[in-house]
């Protein structure tokens, strides 16, 4: 299930260190996670562990957190006017909420893509794939920036439709095709882990079942934590699944946690059953 | 221009402002197992290290300033602490900090000192003018008496500009008169009514409040003035200011209409009303706060001009309250006329007229405030 | 029992003709609205066309040579724009080699760093400096900012007095050097109406800003960006189009200026690039100076520089309009 990866080369970078070596899997682990917008709270006590090279799926209804919940794992949350947070989240053993971390090194390190495909439409495809390289001011030369973008493109399973238009606008894409490319641009940093949030729900199905490639061809290289509405998604794509439900407006929390066919298949809570089930959601 | 507030897109905004100890967070604390975090966007060493490169940087200038190098004045100075700072706190930063980072703090202090000098412009203009404006003020004359019969090298406690506050308003006064409907009606014709012609006239009005006041004066003296025969009065300021008004009013009004949702005239339809009840008790009325902003830019534009007073009115020193006859005198053009005679006791006369301007159109703005903040209360 | 519709064939679907009609009360409030619309448009257009028709006993009295005479002398009736022309130009570049940078950095100072609760405070201080009547910037700039600009007026013409518009007539490196010579320039007239200029730049480029998607902003810190990279990746690229045009506003404004270049300058006439020297002269500052005085000719001839001051102006801000509309930023950008 691992692709195959193209030959290490080295980089002479300046302070940020960006080998295209093989960069281990991370883990990551939330301890008892709260969140507030303004004074509401919106997560309560949420603790979860995701470990390394495995694909964890968050599912559950809408509005119960789990976008919130996967923000927090790489510091966006704090982006948002008035959101708190409370409690812990460890990237290996590196507590990321720690003052002394610099969100910019963790955001280098937990990657993300977003719901709705988000390329910088004033940039070429080649130079979308690239953008987290400038933006972390990671220096490159020419022949290693060309491998990155054939590589990563390659992982997203976007190569072969883009290789002759690299200098196009990486908005003249279809929406799966830029979904792709924000994958691809998400892995030119090399992160960790890769976090992403209903990465298909405004994909056509065709596109939708080539991500869903490409998340089987990541799996195991880097660890992915997927927010999805789609239930029988979560069951292709992950090896560990937790399910997240609010009462009535209240806080989001984890129900039940596990691997994925133990909650899908014999779930312990009832109200996990009556989730994968259908009968409500 | 517009003043109404925009959206909120602070996602570089740190949070430590939000202070959450200070909210009542729900629910109880017991029940939070986790710890609560306060999260800032810059350390105590961030904070540490920009005052300390900005004071060690104005130690070493202040040290050689003057001395060492052969320049005096306050421009150089400060030119010289920003170019130290910029460098000692570039080598500070990137003790600790990769390079990204550097590049962002050193941006961010620019930014920060550009919007210092900026806004320290502004506050020297006003601050400058009401310090050199305090000694006229301070005489009771000043602000109920006119110059008849004054020379303008008498002392200040002769005489007064209460005749070009009086003009000033009374010539406003008019200019909305006249404006505040033409603008207006232009306004709903381009938002409401459209039409074939709605994107000539809009092309043109939107010319014209790039229309030089120079030549908005120039335009009517020679036409009503000299050609007409009108006498140089009051009333042809109005008129002028007029000119220069309509523009603005329609073009603000006009963006205000358009933001009213479209949801509202079609609710008002449906319910039978006519396109002019719907308009004139529907559409009007909601957007009133930001015809109300119109109104008040347009104001201030007209109460500050000087070109069109000093073209079809004159500076007389006599109270005047017939518009149609006989030269009436504003606050601009009682400022320019005071200070051509480059006489300090006249220069000072200036000043105060200036501070009573000043005045006017920081209370305008103050009413701005309060207008559009009410409605987002009330929202 | 369920019931099956059966559709009929094409031959018989026809629209219904429906005929809306206005009401009277509408059909009236129609025609004024129109007729106000037309009549302001018209009376705009006047404007326009009657400072250009001025150009014609302009050209017959002067001839050509009015645009190349660069005297103003109305005793003698030797009359041309060729000075004002310059020096309007002089002082607007002036204004807005100032202006834009602050203005620039301003708008992104408000817009990325500025906290909250700041930020509307400083939204209103740039509406603020727009509504500032000139002359009181005038009275500013010639009382309080001159002495201090010459000095830095002087120290240009001493270090960079090799370039030539830095040149001035008289010798900097004096020990006491001559301050009349730095004064009432059509730099210092430049640095004051750049007053004016910063916070209409400001206010187009704070709003396009303002506007930059989310989305994109969320991918560039999500890539590890820090705010400067926010800027770079997004908020520039995105408002590109309102630095552009809210610069050409900007320089619209600064080239019909008028109360402030009339305090701070001192009038002289000749062709001068010389910014820093005392003595220009611009067409709005001629027009207020001379139209007391003049024949009908010279009026004329005063319309006609007013006539060419407002197709300079006209043509900038369409241009801007233009640059605005056009720009991905302009499909909600209000002007």
């Amino acid at each position: 299930m691992t692709s195959t990866r193209t030959t290490d080369v080295e980089f002479d970078s300046v302070a940020h260190s960006a080998a295209l070596e093989t960069v281990p899997a991370g883990r990551l682990e939330a301890v008892d996670v709260s969140a507030w917008f303004g004074s509401h709270l919106v997560l309560k006590n949420v603790s979860l562990s995701m470990p390394a090279a495995e694909v964890t799926a968050l599912i559950g209804p809408s509005g119960c957190g789990k976008s919130t919940f996967l923000r927090i794992l790489n510091r966006m949350h704090e982006t948002i006017p008035g959101a708190q947070l409370a409690g812990e989240v460890f990237l290996d053993d590196q507590e990321i909420y720690d003052p002394t971390q610099r969100v910019t090194s963790i955001r280098k390190r937990i990657g993300m893509v977003f719901q709705k495909p988000n390329p910088f439409p004033a940039m070429s495809i080649a130079e979308n794939v690239t953008a987290g390289l400038t933006l972390s001011n990671t220096k490159v030369n020419k022949a290693e920036r060309e491998e990155i973008i054939e590589t990563c493109l390659q992982r997203a399973g976007l190569w072969n439709e883009v290789k002759d238009r690299l200098g196009k606008a990486g908005s003249a894409l279809s929406g799966g095709q830029q979904q792709r490319l924000c994958i691809a641009r998400a892995l030119a940093i090399q992160p960790e882990i890769l976090l992403m949030d209903e990465p298909c729900s405004a994909l056509d199905p065709a596109s939708t079942n080539k991500v869903e490639e490409t998340i089987a061809e990541l799996a195991g290289e880097v660890t992915i934590v997927i927010v999805t509405h789609n239930m029988q998604q979560a069951r292709r794509v992950s090896e560990r699944t937790a399910f997240f439900l609010s009462e009535q407006g209240g806080p989001g929390e984890i129900v039940e946690s596990g691997l994925t066919v133990d909650v899908f298949g014999s779930p312990s809570d009832p109200r996990t059953e009556d989730y994968v089930e259908g009968r409500f959601g | 221009m517009t003043i109404a507030e925009r959206p909120n897109h602070d996602l570089a905004v740190p949070l430590d402002e939000s202070d959450g100890a200070a909210l009542d967070l729900e629910p109880t604390r017991d029940e939070i197992r986790g710890k609560r975090r306060r999260v800032r966007a810059t350390t105590l060493d961030d904070r540490l290290e920009l005052a300390g490169s900005a004071l060690s940087a104005l130690c070493v200038i202040g040290l050689i300033y003057g001395h060492l190098l052969p320049l005096n004045g306050a421009l150089g100075f400060l030119v010289l602490w920003y170019l130290a700072f910029v460098g000692i706190y570039a080598v500070v930063v990137s003790v600790s900090n990769p390079r990204p980072i550097v590049i962002d703090r050193l941006v961010t202090a620019t930014l920060l000192i550009a919007s210092v000098i900026v806004v320290a412009a502004l506050a020297s203009a006003v601050i400058y003018t009401f310090v050199k404006g305090w000694q006229a003020l301070t005489n009771v004359r000043f602000l109920t008496h006119d110059m008849s019969a004054i020379s303008p090298t008498a002392p200040l406690s002769q005489g007064g500009i209460l005749h070009a506050i009086v003009g000033t308003l009374i010539e406003i006064a008019i200019a909305i008169a006249i404006s505040l409907p033409l603008g207006l009606a232009t306004a709903v014709y381009l938002s409401e009514v459209g039409g074939r012609f709605a994107n000539i006239v809009r092309t043109v009005i939107e010319a014209m409040t790039a229309l030089p006041e120079i030549l908005a004066g120039l335009f009517i003296y020679v036409v009503m003035v000299v050609g007409l025969g009108f006498p140089k009065s009051g009333f042809s300021v109005s008129v002028a200011m007029s000119v220069t008004m309509i523009p603005i009013i329609a073009r603000t009004s006009e963006v205000a209409l358009r933001i009213v949702p479209s949801g509202l005239r079609e609710a008002s339809n449906a319910l039978g009303g006519t396109e002019w009840r719907t308009t004139m008790r529907v559409v009007l009325p909601t957007a009133s706060a930001g015809l109300a902003t119109a109104l008040i830019l347009s104001i201030a534009r007209g109460i500050g001009e000087t070109a069109i007073p000093l073209l079809v009115s004159g500076a007389s020193s006599f109270m005047n309250t017939n518009p149609f006859s006989n030269p009436m005198n504003s606050l601009p053009l009682f400022i320019y006329d005071a200070y051509v005679t480059h006489e300090p006791i006249a220069i000072e006369r200036a000043f105060g007229a200036a501070s009573v301007l000043l005045i006017m159109v920081l209370g305008l703005f103050v009413v701005l405030r309060l207008l559009t903040r009410d409605r987002k209360g009330t929202r | 029992m369920t019931t099956v519709s059966v559709a009929p064939s094409d031959e018989d679907l026809a629209p219904r003709l429906l005929s809306p009609g206005l009401e009277r009360s509408d059909r009236i409030y129609h025609g004024v609205a129109l007729g106000v619309g037309l009549g302001v448009l018209v009376l705009m257009g006047a404007i326009g066309v009657f400072l250009g028709i001025q150009s014609i006993p302009t050209l017959k009295h002067y001839g050509f040579g009015f645009f190349t005479t660069a005297q103003w002398q109305p005793e003698l009736d030797h009359i041309g724009i060729a000075s004002v022309l310059i020096g309007t130009i002089e002082v607007a570049t002036v204004a807005i080699v100032v202006a834009f940078p602050l203005a620039l950095l301003f708008a992104l100072f408000i817009t990325e760093v500025a906290p909250r609760r700041v930020k509307s405070w400083l939204v209103s201080s740039v509406d603020l400096m727009a509504a500032v009547p000139s002359i009181i910037y005038g009275l500013w700039g010639f009382f309080f900012m001159m002495p201090h600009a010459i000095l830095l007026s002087r120290w240009l013409s001493q270090y960079m007095g090799w370039f030539p518009l830095f040149k001035v007539n008289t010798d900097p490196n004096a020990a006491t050097w001559q301050q009349s010579s730095y004064t009432s320039s059509a730099f210092i007239a430049g640095l004051a109406v750049a007053m004016m200029a910063i916070p209409l730049a400001c206010a187009v480029m704070r709003g396009v800003f303002d506007q930059a998607p989310i989305a994109e902003r969320e991918a560039a810190l999500a890539l590890s960006g820090t705010r400067f990279g926010v800027i770079r990746t997004v908020v520039l690229p995105f408002g590109r189009g309102g630095i552009v045009g809210g610069t050409m506003l900007a320089l619209g404004r600064a080239l019909g200026e008028t109360a402030a270049v009339l305090i701070i300058i001192s009038p002289a006439y000749g062709i001068k690039f010389r910014i820093l020297e005392a003595g220009q002269q611009t067409i709005s500052a001629l027009i207020a100076g001379n139209f007391g005085n003049a024949t009908s000719s010279q009026l004329s001839a005063l319309l006609t520089a007013g006539f060419v001051l407002f197709l300079i102006t006209l043509g900038v801000n369409t241009a801007a309009a233009v640059v605005i509309r056009r720009s991905r930023s302009g499909a909600g950008t209000e002007l």
